[in-house]
């Protein structure tokens, strides 16, 4: 094989899980479950994740709602699912109009790159989410370290 | 469980102030297995909670998919002085608990 096929096809090996990723479903059946049945909407949530984590097993996390937190409009909780975790529902947050804004910060553990997905619950009943694909180099969960 | 809490001294009344806390603790995840191969058992803090004054303004659950010696982050709104105090709970029925008192003016 020349340098610069065998170049050309790892470039392309390597752009295969991304596209993959993105073709996926962009809702968990998980996070249906969890709205039942209720409208489930894209936007209002951001999720900011490295697009790169070179460790799974600590990767920061931000997940921010654009709601004004009052008593008549505000975010009651905030749910974290990911795609191939053992455990999918990774973590809940309950919020009240106290919080004053709707921002959570935390590190999480990933076992491998997929797409993490952040869920609102808000005190109207919608839900809102928003997904951000992450590739991890080193996973979680299954290297035993 | 050792635990450090990390909030602003003093705040303006109605001030939306950020509340930090990092919790020593493993989060085993029960999917590791000890130098012999028994699988070790998960142990995870599953519920965390934020009172202040007493009112509970933030409630978590987490799994094993938060890291080692989690770190949580969110906000409040600096209502009046006195205390936030967080407790919480591993698979092992462990519980501790951390508190820091806020000034607030005005």
């Amino acid at each position: 094989m020349r340098r610069r096929d065998f170049l050309a096809s790892a470039v392309g090996a390597l752009a295969l899980p991304g596209a993959a990723l993105a073709q996926a479903d962009p809702v968990d059946p998980l996070v249906r479950a969890l709205a039942n049945g209720a409208p489930l909407r894209k936007g209002k949530v951001a999720l900011v994740l490295p697009q790169l984590a070179d460790n799974g097993n600590s990767v920061p996390i931000r997940i921010t709602v654009d709601s004004p937190m009052t008593p008549a409009d505000h975010v009651k909780s905030i749910h974290l699912y990911s795609e191939r975790n053992p455990v999918p529902n990774m973590a809940n947050f309950y919020l009240s109009p106290r919080a004053g804004r709707a921002e959570i910060n935390s590190r999480v553990r990933l076992a491998g790159s997929q797409r993490v997905t952040a869920v609102a619950k808000l005190s109207d009943g919608s839900f809102w989410y928003a997904a951000a694909p992450i590739v991890v180099t080193l996973s979680a969960c299954l290297d035993e370290s | 469980m050792a635990a450090r809490i990390q909030i602003p001294r003093e705040a303006r009344r109605g001030e939306v102030i950020e509340v930090c806390i990092l919790i020593q603790h493993p989060m085993e995840t029960g999917y590791r297995h000890d130098d012999v191969g028994h699988l070790i058992k998960r142990n995870v803090i599953n519920v965390l909670s934020c009172r202040y004054n007493g009112v509970e303004v933030f409630r978590a659950d987490l799994s094993s998919g938060i890291s080692a010696n989690p770190y949580v982050q969110f906000y409040t709104v600096a209502e009046a002085s006195g205390d936030l105090e967080f407790t919480w709970a591993d698979d092992e029925g462990q519980r501790g608990s951390e508190r820091q008192a806020i000034v607030v003016k005005g």
